[in-house]
Order: structure tokens, then sequence, then C-alpha cells
């Protein structure tokens, strides 16, 4: 279900055009990595600890080496020698402090740690060879939970660093204390968010190719980011930037997972440098479980003060996140984004926060569609918690609480300014009465007082800061739009589509601003070779970058397109229009001349054109996004908890949202209701859990249990539409949908629960969780 | 290991070719016959990317060893459309309804959805989320493919009115 103001909707921006991308992916000829063979290629097995903390004590690989068809099994002693920085980003080169090399020598520090890489000439013998590499570890005492890790007295993940605690930020306002003292109300609670990772349904992988003779490295990737992963692979293997090459076609699917270009993917590089070879390795699910990157694993603290009223004087948040083993990226990315984003939609005279960062010996944390979205877990969790504890329904709190228009613009305690382009109040309105509010409020008193029925409703309201424009290289891409002499387009892009739809929704911009069609317009990314430096896709970034790059680059081509028609026809260049392919003077729409014929002159005719003019028909723009872009939404769920089996149901789930303007409504739904879904998952099924020991215990999809169709209701989306501050008007959306799901649904169970007086700070909530709870409080 | 030799009929061509008995189907159709269209999800059975029909029945084909498909009448995604170009009634259904955003997992909807349809040509809502509960889509939510089958329902019975 959706609304739309399609008022403002153009020939195809706003339109639900259908994809480019569907005919291939729906008939089984799109490219993914793993469908990429090159002559000659072999194929790699990673060998891993399989204990979570210990010394290597001896590798044994000759029983390996000496299998029929096995070309190298390397470890550290051959491929970490002279290796360059295996910083996975370029950003934050310094932050990782942690120093990562290819194959682990010395201490492995989590179950899945590289160890030993068999190269053979199928994955078949890699993987039996695999099997033949002994490794000897002695055992240590592994360190696994916030618990464990800041225990006095406790081993250490990494010995040289002195401590567990990687990253230690405190930002620690004067005055809390004052304030708390002349509070009516002070509410405090600790919620825990468990780990979790992103399980694209293409895994990790890459096929490296390396020419000796040349010395050109070919990287095919599962990339949502080819261009970093160009300098990323160029660092580690020596081979100079200009001699890699970058090629992804498909992408299955990322969430963040393939932002950066992780050290497997890296290692393998360096292998096909080492042995002058083509390598393939794609990730089996295993890997992809226990050793690609984990995410979620917080603890957070926050504590409100409160007036009479229930109006917010101020909040202390206090955030841990666990960041596994290894570093991703930098060390600790997202808790202080927590606290620096914990505001939310709500008017918050006084914030302070300390966020802390420990090393586990568990997989390493890396991004997941909405990184630091604890700062909405916690706060939207503890909203309703504080308004249980003083008596007032949630949906009013928010209502005394929540940013107006009229409070626009708005300046967080953490000086972050929101422009007045934003509509929490709209949204949680909209949300709130979809849902049907108050009559599910009387149904869940009926349903409770005459059957003891548990039903109960959640809201979830968030303001997403997306695409970051003071995080270089996130901040930037660039679109060279190329006419050809026919008059047919082509657009290169730096992006790295993995499902967004970006072949479409970006032709659809450049159709719109050339006055073409839609159908006359390829785009290619994913490509190093073809397309400028680009930031890849990202951060909710791609609408407002890679868009507006497109559109401003086609502006400078239609321009160019009318300067050389007005020549043609001898009219004014301002004078003139274009639709449909034909440009035309203004109000005479019988004088006109076909875009295609432009282009023809433009190369064929140069005679023709206006004196001084560079022939060809083309133009690059480079669009740097504002500091933060806003995006706002409203999440509403209705559930029933059976008091009995402690099974959750979702009966309704709606979202009000605002991207400013969107470009291709089916895709934007699309982007909005995956995210919910994995939401939804994350409380209700998702679990990556280990043993004390470090073990992983959720190994496969049976374990790890993912929503299926089954489980999940119809997500009922409605739009506010407010233009953001950037030529196209468009906000992020690709991170939403998971970022404000998991407190609307933890939201709706607490909701029902607290009619039987019991109450939750932890998630998830399956069966097992909820029963618990129940019989923790006796019932 | 021996190889073996089998000869299957795959989207109505007969294919011949020599595997391992440990190959399964799903590897043979991608390694043996450049068949690419099949993806490999979880090499365990519970994703559905890698389903096919095998004599008409969908299969898993990471749980099926190409041994055990000798003799067999295959259909992957490469065949399910009418011919080369042309979408059929499913495809054309997840197309319309944005049934699919990175395309992964699709080839093992748009198979398992066929084989259902063929069976059930009008499912309720709920038995359609019931049948789709065997595959697995990380991006979509299921929204659109639950649009999409309600959709191929009606362009399957437009095609034989």
């Amino acid at each position: 279900m959706t609304t739309t103001d399609a008022g403002s909707a153009g020939r195809f921006v706003g339109q639900s055009v259908r994809r480019k991308e569907d005919p291939r992916l729906l008939t089984g000829r799109g490219t993914y990595v793993d469908d990429m063979s090159l002559p000659g290629m072999l194929h790699a097995c990673f060998v891993r600890s399989n204990v979570a903390h210990g010394r290597i004590v001896s590798i044994d690989c000759d029983a390996a080496r000496a299998v029929d068809g096995v070309v190298a099994v390397l470890t550290g002693t051959e491929l970490n020698v002279g290796r360059g920085s295996m910083q996975p980003t370029l950003m934050f080169e310094d932050a990782a402090n942690v120093a990562v090399q290819p194959l682990t020598e010395g201490t492995v520090l989590f179950v899945g740690d590289p160890v030993a890489l068999v190269v053979a000439e199928s994955r078949a013998v890699a993987e039996d060879a695999a099997e033949l590499v002994e490794v000897n570890i002695d055992m240590l005492e592994a360190v696994v939970g916030f618990d464990a890790a800041l225990l006095e007295g406790a081993p250490l993940v990494h010995p040289d660093k002195g401590a567990n605690v990687g990253q230690d930020m405190p930002v620690i306002m004067p005055g809390w204390d004052e304030i708390k003292a002349d509070a009516a109300h002070v509410v405090s609670a600790t919620f825990n968010q468990h780990r979790q990772t992103n399980v694209p349904m293409e895994t990790r992988g890459i096929v490296a190719s390396f020419d000796p003779a040349s010395g050109e490295l070919h990287a095919y990737l599962s990339t949502q980011n080819p261009h970093e992963a160009r300098l990323v692979l160029s660092r580690v293997t020596g081979v100079p930037e200009h001699l890699v090459r970058v090629t992804a076609r498909d992408v299955g699917g990322g969430f963040g997972q393939k932002m950066f270009l992780f050290r497997d993917e890296q290692t393998i590089g360096a292998a096909a440098v080492y042995l002058g070879r083509s390598i393939k390795w794609i990730e089996d699910r295993r890997e992809n479980l226990i050793a690609s990157n984990h995410a979620r694993a917080d603890r957070t603290t926050v504590e409100l003060a409160l007036d009479a009223d229930g109006k917010l004087l101020g909040a202390f948040v206090d955030e841990v996140e666990d960041a596994g083993a290894w570093p991703l990226g930098s060390m600790g990315g997202a808790a202080p984004a927590v606290g620096a984003y914990f505001t939310g939609a709500y008017k918050l005279p006084f914030l302070s926060w300390h966020a802390r960062a420990v090393w586990t010996n568990t997989c390493q944390r890396g991004a997941y569609r909405g990184p630091w979205m604890m700062e909405t877990t916690a706060r939207e969790q503890m909203v309703d918690y504080a308004a249980r504890a003083i008596g007032m329904d949630p949906w009013e709190w928010r209502r005394r609480n929540v940013v107006k228009d009229a409070d626009l613009p708005y300046t967080t305690p953490m000086f972050m300014t929101y422009d007045d382009s934003i509509s929490p109040d709209a949204t949680l309105e909209q949300a709130a009465q979809v849902i049907d509010y108050d009559a599910f409020r009387a149904e869940q008193r009926r349903a409770f007082e005459s059957e003891g029925r548990l039903l109960g409703v959640g809201l979830s309201l968030y303001i997403e800061p997306c695409a970051m424009g003071m995080m270089d290289p996130l901040s930037t891409e660039t679109a060279n739009v190329r006419v050809m002499p026919s008059g047919k387009v082509s657009v290169a892009l730096g992006t790295g589509s993995h499902g967004q739809g970006l072949e479409t929704t970006m032709a659809q911009v450049v159709a719109e601003e050339l006055g073409i069609d839609i159908d006359d317009v390829i785009v290619v990314q994913g490509d190093t070779a073809s397309s400028p430096f680009g930031r890849g896709t990202g951060g909710s970034g791609s609408a407002i970058i890679g868009a507006n790059a497109c559109r401003l680059a086609s502006a400078a081509v239609r321009d160019k397109a009318f300067a050389i028609a007005a020549q043609l026809m001898e009219a004014a260049a301002n004078d003139l229009e274009v639709s449909d392919g034909r440009i035309t003077v203004k109000g005479t729409p019988a004088r006109g001349i076909d875009f295609a014929e432009v282009a023809r002159v433009a190369y064929l005719e140069t005679a023709k054109l206006p004196e001084g003019m560079e022939a060809s028909l083309e133009a690059t723009h480079t669009y740097k996004a504002p500091p933060v872009t806003w995006a706002n939404a409203c999440h509403a769920c209705t559930v029933e908890v059976d008091r009995y089996t402690g099974l959750v149901k979702i009966l309704r789930y709606v979202v009000s949202e605002d991207c400013g303007k969107m470009i291709n409504p089916a895709i934007v739904d699309g982007q909005i209701a995956g995210g919910v879904v994995q939401g939804i998952g994350g409380v209700l099924f998702e679990h990556m859990i280990y043993d004390p020991d470090g073990n992983p215990l959720a190994t496969t999809f049976m374990d790890y249990l993912l929503p299926t169709a089954a489980e999940i209701p119809t997500i009922e989306i409605h739009h506010i539409e407010t233009p953001a501050p950037n030529p196209g008007g468009h906000k992020g959306v690709g991170e939403g949908g998971a970022i404000g799901a998991p407190a609307c649904v933890f939201n709706a169970v607490a909701d029902a629960l607290a009619l039987l007086d019991v109450t939750i700070t932890d998630q998830p909530l399956g069966p097992r969780e909820v029963l618990d709870a129940l019989m923790a409080a006796g019932h | 290991m021996t190889d073996q030799a089998i000869a299957i009929t795959v989207n109505g061509e007969r294919r011949k070719g020599r595997t391992e008995a440990r190959t399964t189907l799903a590897d043979f159709l991608r390694d043996e016959l450049a068949l690419t269209g099949t993806h490999v999800g979880c090499e365990h059975g519970v994703c559905g990317a890698c389903t096919v029909l095998l004599d008409g029945e969908a299969v898993r084909s990471c749980l099926v060893l190409a041994v055990q498909a000798d003799g067999a009448d295959i259909t992957t995604i490469e065949g399910i459309g009418p011919e080369p170009g042309r979408l059929g009634p499913v495809q054309q259904a997840f197309m319309e309804c944005h049934g699919l955003q990175c395309g992964f997992c699709t080839p093992g909807f748009v198979v398992s959805v066929t084989s259902f349809l063929a069976e059930q040509p009008a499912p309720t809502d709920d038995e359609i989320r019931e049948m789709l509960s065997g595959n697995i889509c990380r991006c979509t939510g299921y929204q659109g493919i639950v649009a999409a089958v309600h959709r191929a329902t009606e362009l399957i019975e437009e095609a034989t009115a």
C-alpha cells in the first residue's frame, strides 16, 4: 500500500519505471562473481582457526601439498612478507591501530581466523587438501562478551594495546547532576542488542587475475565499492593503482558487508600476484556466517531526566559495542555515533555521553544497514520504558517531545542542525493514525480483560543522517554523461549497485534532464576502467550524491546541445526546451531539431558547431554532498504475544517516511520493506550466538534463522515528500527500514508484556526469551 | 575419484558430461554445463536459490548429486521462459511487481513459483506465503514477491483464456 503525491513527478523521475536490470536477472543471465571463469583459473580455500584464542605452535602443510592438483599451500611465512597496509577503506587510514596481515601468525583471535590458504586446480581439491593441513594451537582463555572484556584482569585480545577497550570516547557535558536534581522524574535502563550479521544471499567472492608480463591485476569482485577496492588492492599487493582494475557486474546484496574490501579478498589478490595466476575464491555460507563480519552487539544504558509533564530535560547515554577481534576500517566506528545522534526527533535540551568499543575473541564487527542504529534502538525503547514508568502513553509522550515544524531549524545538543526539510511530527501522526492507535488500545484492553490475550502496539521515530558530506571519500560521486553520434547516451558512474537498481534510477534522472527516452540511456557502473572515481554504494547516499551528479552532468550536456541547436536553428539557446528527444523553440513547437541530429553534428559535422566550441557532446560533474542530509520516518506495529508458547505474531506493520523527492517509488518501497524485514528478523529470529569459549553456534541457516514470507506481514508504506535542500530534492532511503524496525517490534512486545507487569530490556525476542521473561515475573 | 558419465536433458537439450560421484547437480549445471543462472546460496538445502525442476518437480540442486539426475529432464531458470529474450508469466510478474532487487535468490523463487502455480493455479495469500517460505530473500522483504505470485496467476489465466 503506497500513498504518493504524484503531483511533482516528471516523465521518468517520480515514476515506478520497470528496472533495466530485471530481464537479465530473471532469465539467469546475470553475471555474479562466481559466474566468472578465466582460462587456467585456480581455486582457493582458507584454512581457519577452530579455536577462539590460542598460540599457533605449528602448521604442517606437507600432506596438503602432496595432494594431486594442489598448486600451493600458503601461510603467513610466504604471504605476509612485505605486505602493505590492509586497512580495508580509504577512510580512517590510521585509526585501526591494530595491524592486520593476510594470514594470522602467532596468535589466533577468533574461530574463523585464517591461518593458511590452499590453491588448487578445483575447489573440491582445495577443500580436500585444506582438511589435511594440520594446525596445532595451544588454547588460551577466550574473551567473549562485554563483561568478560571489561573484567579487571581479563585476558587481553591485543596484549600490546594494554586493554580490551580499544576506543574510549567520553563526551561528558557539565551540569547533568544539577538537571537530574531538579527533574520531576529520572528514569534509567540498560538495553542489550544481540549480535547479528548481514547475510547477503550471495556470499563474498573474488576472481583475482594477475598477469606477470603486463603487471596488471584484474579483480572481479562482489563489492559495493569498486574504486575503493582498487586502491585497497593496490596497497596490499604493491601493484600500482593504475594497473589494478576492479569489475563488479551483478552483486547479490551486501547491506554494508561489501562496502569495504575485507581481509580475505585482499589475501586472494595478494596470492594471485604472489603466484602470478588467476585465483577464484567464493566464500561458503559457514565462512560467511562466522568470518565475514558481525554487527549490532551493543549494550546501552540510558538515563533520562523529565519534567512533571514528561518533557525531556536531558539524557545521559553510556554505549559499549563489541568490535570483535580484528578491526574492519576504524575500531569502534559506530559507538560515538550512537551518542552523537541520540537526540533523534525530540527536543532535547542536554545530552552527555560515553562511548566505548571493546575487543573480544569473536568475529569482527562491520557495517550493517544503519551501523549505529543503536541510537534509535536504545532511544525509542527508552522512550516507551520511561513513558510507562511515569504513567504516560508512549504516543502521547512522543507528541509532547517531538520536534515540530515550528521548532525548525532545530539544533541538537551535539550542535547538529535539522533544517526545515524534515517532518517527524507528520510521520508520527500519520503512522499512529494509519495503525488506528486509539482503536487498537481499546481492542487491547478488551482482548486482555475478556480473553487474557496479550496484544501490544509499538512506535519508533527517528531521524537518519544520510550521505555524509563530511566523510571523504563517501562524500562525492562523479557522473560522466556521454552522448554518442546516434544520440544514444552512456552514463559512467563509480557506484556499486547491489540490488538498488541504480542502472534504472540513474537512467531515469538522465533521461528526465535530457528530455529523451529512458530506453536510449545505459548506465555503466561497477567497473573502475570505465568510470571516474566514485564513492560506491552505501550510507544511504546514491540518490543524493549519484543522482545529483547525474542531474548536473546531464544539465551541462543539455546546455551544450541547446547551444548547438541554437546555432543550427538560428534561435537563442535560452529560448529552447527539449522533450521526447526533440529540441524546440518554446511556444513554437513546429520549430525544432531532433536531439539525435544535434549529437550527430557534434561528432560528424563539426564545422557546423558554434565558433570555438569543442566537438563531442559529453559532460562530467562531480557532486559533493552537503555535510548531512536528514531523512525521517515513524514505524508503528501491532503484535500478539502467545503467553503459553512465547511466540510473537506481527499483526500489522506501518511505515510513514520522508525520503524527499522519490526517483522511483517502487524501488523506494522495496528498500523500506527489505530493511524493515531485516529489522523484524533481527528481533524475532536472528541470533549470532557464541558459547562461553567463543565457539559460534549459528553456522548454518538451520541455526541462524532468517525471516521467510510466512512470518512477515504486509508492510504498509506511506510517504510524506518534503524535498531536501539539494538539486533533486532527494534524501537517503537504503538504511532507514532497518534502523526503525527493531525498536518498533520490541516496543510492541514490551507493550503486550506490560499487561502482565513484565518488563523487558533485551533483544532478541524469540519464544524462549519471551517465555523466560514471563516466567521470571512469575507467570 | 572416478568420473562417471551422465546424460541429462536440460531445457530441452540433450547434454552429456563426466563428473565425480560427489558433484552436486548445482555444481554440474554451473561448472560443466556453464548454466550459471542456478545460484548456490547455502549448499545445505535451506535457502532455495539453487531450485530447478527435475522431471517437473522443484528440487534443491545442491542436495541432488549430478549422478542421481542421470537420465532426468531438468529445467533451469535459463529454460523457464518461452524463448530467448521473452519472459514467461512468472518472470513478467516479478518484473512488474518489483519482486527482485539483487536478483541472486530470484532464479530459485521463479522456478519454485512456476512449479507451485502449475499445481495450484488460484492460491490464497496464506498459501502463497507458506509456499514461498521454502526460499529466502534478503532484499525485498517479500512484499514484491507475494504480489508477483498473485500477478502471475492473472497473467497465466489471461494467457490460457
